[in-house]
């Protein structure tokens, strides 16, 4: 099936999502919408899938104009769509799931599976996918379930896949064998739109990069072009995305964690029996599949989740701190930056120099004089505020407005800010560059490696993305069902630390 | 209990409503208060026979409905031209002024706790909490004048603020919603309260019998008025004023405001930046009651006839609407309790041209209805946010 996409326009309010955008496909093709989050990739197969109608522009299968008036008449068209968050019922079976919707019965309303269990089978056989059609989707490992998707999107005849952000959450192995399926799937003719901002796979998968910048196509690729231009494309400036990084010897531990097991908001054990230290002067990552614990790692030794009772310790440069509160071991030696920095890390309906100063509102807290017995100093404010924009390069109209007009990147730039001009010996950042636009990522980074070099900070990288944890750590704990299976060092291979990531000690 | 529930954003959105919306929103309420007044006045209604054969009657009876109306509410609540003398024509405002000033206190306490994301119904029970202790201090204690007074007025203030920081710790330890829990705790305060008036030894007037009701607090004790006899109205509304600066400095320039708010907005960033949220709940209930009782002891200490129970209780529900009027700034709430206080002040002026003193309540009603309305339908019908897909897409 050929696919194409004719000055597709889409506006919502004033702001123009897609302008005029042109889109072709071709049957086998694989096609990689490569852009920055918000570029405007989702809202153009929002557009192709049915759930938003274009404001100009035309949709052509085939030669010929159709109009898609919801997701029915995208699939009964041939194009199947794969959403970064899986749509399947986890109770169901795989069978189940994929009949879901289009049920065949028999006799008096029986919802008939054994047509389904067959194109399971079927499908599963001919591209090697290895899925059974009885087994519960809750069961699946989320690379297996990601395939319980395609399949049914191939059920339903799809010609034309439309994948989306589909190795966000799969392990190094996971995303290897999703994209030799996806190289299979275009060798039978099948048409895939690979929505990523990852480099490297694009590089390895696509026949063809579309780069989408600002709700435009701002150009078009090869795969052999260099992951350095395909960032310049995406950003719309020279970017350089190797990280200097000295080698120097770390100092002596700073922060050490030892035996201690936390539950989530569950109940479920999400650390257990874990320990770890680190040291001045070095980055030490912990690298694993999201949802293995490091959010409730993280959340321990800030003080937000308790210890489960008689397990191990914490120690700040061999003093017990496990029962301090929260407060004193950021104002002590910690600074934080959470994971979900619009839930956790500041506060959308304050000022940047309200956000400033969150974790410093105290009298006696070290650091700015942000606090004079107990009224605000604005003028101390304003002017720290002034600063850490210039220094951290914070996009924004002034340190009046609000954080939560801030972009993603520039909000995580102003967390870092604060984070790294208050008094520290520790520095934990969760996921710092998730979300965040590549220009951004750069900065980031060097900001990074400098509190490591220039500080001698100990600095505790909890990352999901491999690429990053290679790019900046001096040792890697691969973190699994709550443990770490095992400490490398920053020469180990994406295979061994794929292989760790899936539990398998190297 | 970390996530921030639809209610606590509908209260919000409502208090971020602008001052142009809030200004339209009290001409509307005026307008279609002025709609009821017309469909229910006798005059008017008496010319509905003769509806098409002569409409000019009803329009013109309409109209002086409304003109006689709202012109008694002038002139009960800001300036009488027809008063006897210059005394007389000035007393409207200074009743306006002595109305608003508990409204205004207690008003500021409410909002107090709506920034912080506390819905505290319980204005009525913290009202009646610190009348127990500023009428217990006022009428059962001896002590030098100023002194006296200003020992109620502390009464007043830490009674109520231990009923509502009681109602934060039910909420921080057990979880709680604070409506539920300030609601029941509004009854027991009131029956508390009764308790107290029916009890010899306690409150109860010295030659009182079945009647609950209190002696009059000592003259030590009350507020002293500001024009000796001439008028009713005392220092309370400086007390308002001062009040409504400390606020001001309290919630937009203080550390502890500034927490209060952080709390507010967002309680798992306050907890991830070291604040203790729980803890922040029951000081802000507390710091909010406290507010609520300074209106008590306005009221306690003002009244030269004793207290009874059924006086003053209302006040933490008028201040309710005062708090939603008045949004997040200090001196709009003030605004919003001078805007109830010449309504209290005004109504029975309209009593007397014959417009029922229901229409204001009306009137108020359709205020509160037409600034909440468009956050409640939102949240309601669940429409998205306009702005979120665009702000992301930028």
């Amino acid at each position: 099936m050929k696919l194409e996409l004719r000055g597709i326009t889409k506006r919502f309010g004033s702001l123009v999502a897609n302008d005029s955008i042109n889109l072709t496909v071709q049957p086998g093709e694989i096609v990689s919408l490569l852009g920055e989050n918000g570029a405007g990739k989702s809202t153009l197969m929002n557009v192709l899938y049915g759930l938003y109608q274009a404001d100009a522009g035309e949709i052509l299968v085939d030669d010929k104009a159709t109009h898609f008036k919801g997701p029915g008449d995208a699939m009964a068209a041939g194009i199947g769509m794969v959403h970064q968050h899986f749509m399947l019922i986890p109770v169901f079976t795989v069978a189940e799931n994929v009949a879901l919707g289009h049920e065949p019965t028999k006799f008096a309303g029986q919802i008939d599976l054994s047509e389904a269990r067959t194109r399971v089978k079927e499908i599963s056989d001919k591209f090697g996918f290895n899925v059974d059609p009885d087994a519960l989707v809750r069961d699946l490992p989320v690379g297996v379930q990601q395939r319980v998707e395609i399949i049914k999107a191939l059920s339903r005849n799809a010609k034309t896949l439309v994948l989306d952000e589909p190795t966000a959450v799969l392990t190094p192995q996971e995303t290897d064998e999703l994209m030799s399926i996806m190289k299979q799937l275009a060798s039978s003719g099948t048409s895939i739109i690979f929505i990523t901002h990852k480099l490297r796979e694009v590089k390895e998968v696509a026949d063809r990069i579309v780069v989408i910048r600002l709700g435009k196509v701002v150009g078009e690729a090869k795969p052999t072009a260099t992951a350095s231009e395909l960032a310049s494309m995406m950003v719309g400036r020279e970017v350089d995305l190797t990280v200097e990084r000295s080698k120097k010897a770390p100092g002596e531990v700073v922060l050490s964690v030892s035996n201690i097991s936390v539950r989530d908001d569950r109940g479920q054990l999400a650390v257990d029996a874990l320990s770890l230290d680190v040291r001045a002067g070095e980055v030490l990552a912990i690298a694993g599949v999201q949802g293995n614990g490091q959010t409730e790692l993280a959340e321990a030794i800030v003080g937000l989740r308790k210890l489960e009772k008689g397990s191990g310790e914490i120690k700040f440069k061999g003093a017990n701190i496990e029962h301090k509160s929260v407060r004193h071991r950021l104002d002590d030696f910690l600074s934080y930056v959470p994971e979900d920095r619009k839930k956790d890390g500041l506060i959308s309906e304050f000022t940047l120099e309200e956000n400033l100063m969150l974790n410093q509102s105290y009298d006696d807290d070290r650091g700015a004089e942000f606090v004079n017995r107990g009224l605000i100093n604005a003028k101390v404010l304003e002017a720290e505020t002034e600063k850490a924009i210039k220094a951290f390069d914070v996009r924004t109209q002034g340190s009046k407005s609000l954080a939560g007009q801030l972009s993603g990147g520039n909000q995580q730039k102003l967390v870092l800010a604060r984070e790294m001009s208050r008094p520290h010996d520790v520095l934990l950042v969760s996921q710092p560059t998730r979300g965040v636009d590549v220009g951004s990522i750069e900065f980031i980074h060097d900001q990074i490696m400098q509190e490591r070099d220039d500080q001698q900070t100990a600095v505790i990288l909890i990352s999901t993305e491999l690429d990053e944890v290679l790019a900046l750590a001096d040792r890697i704990a691969v973190m699994y069902r709550g443990r770490i299976v095992g400490i490398v060092s920053a020469d180990a291979t994406r295979e061994t630390l794929g292989k760790m990531m899936a539990g398998i000690a190297a | 209990m970390t996530e921030k529930s639809k209610f606590q954003t509908v209260v919000r959105e409502i208090m971020a409503t602008s001052v142009t919306r809030v200004v339209l929103s009290i001409l509307l309420g005026f307008f279609f208060g002025g709609i009821f007044m017309v469909l229910f006045n006798e005059n008017v209604v008496a010319t509905y026979s003769t509806l098409f054969t002569t409409p000019g009657d009803t329009f013109v009876a309409a109209f002086n409905t409304i003109v006689d109306g709202y012109g008694a509410l002038l002139r009960g609540a800001i300036f009488n031209p027809e008063g006897r003398d210059l005394v007389a024509m000035f007393r409207p405002i200074t009743e306006t002024l002595r109305m608003a000033a508990p409204l205004v206190m207690a008003g500021l306490g409410l909002a107090l706790g709506f920034r912080v994301g506390l819905f505290n119904i319980g204005g009525t029970g913290q009202i009646v909490m610190g009348l127990a202790g500023a009428t217990w201090v006022a009428t059962r204690m001896e002590l030098p004048p100023v002194i006296h007074m200003i020992v109620a007025v502390i009464a007043a203030v830490v009674c109520a603020a231990a009923w509502g920081a009681f109602a934060g710790f039910l909420k921080a330890r057990t979880g709680a919603h604070e409506v539920i829990v300030t609601i029941m705790m509004n009854y027991i305060a009131l029956d508390f309260f009764t308790w107290m008036l029916r009890t010899k030894g306690l409150l109860l007037a010295a030659t009182g019998g079945g009647t609950p009701k209190s002696d009059p607090p000592a003259a030590t004790s009350m507020l002293p008025t500001l024009f000796g006899d001439m008028y009713k109205i005392h220092i309370g509304i400086f007390i308002a004023i001062a009040a409504t600066f400390a606020y001001w400095l309290l919630m937009e320039r203080s550390a502890i405001g500034y927490r209060f708010r952080m709390v507010g907005h967002n309680a798992n960033a306050a907890r991830a930046a070291g604040i203790k949220v729980e803890s922040t709940f029951v000081w802000a209930m507390a710091v909010s009651a406290a507010f609520i009782g300074l209106a008590a002891a306005n009221q306690a200490l003002s009244n030269p006839g004793g207290i009874t129970t059924s006086l003053n209780a209302d006040i933490g529900f008028d201040a309710i609407t005062v708090a939603l009027l008045g949004g997040n700034s200090a001196k709009r709430i003030a605004a919003a309790g001078l805007l109830f206080g010449a309504f209290k002040a005004g109504s029975p002026a309209m009593q007397v041209v014959g417009v029922s003193p229901e229409i204001l309540g009306v009137v108020q009603a359709l205020i509160v209805l037409f600034i909440a309305a468009p956050p409640l339908i939102k949240a309601m019908l669940r429409l998205p946010e306009p702005a979120a897909e665009q702000k992301v897409v930028a």
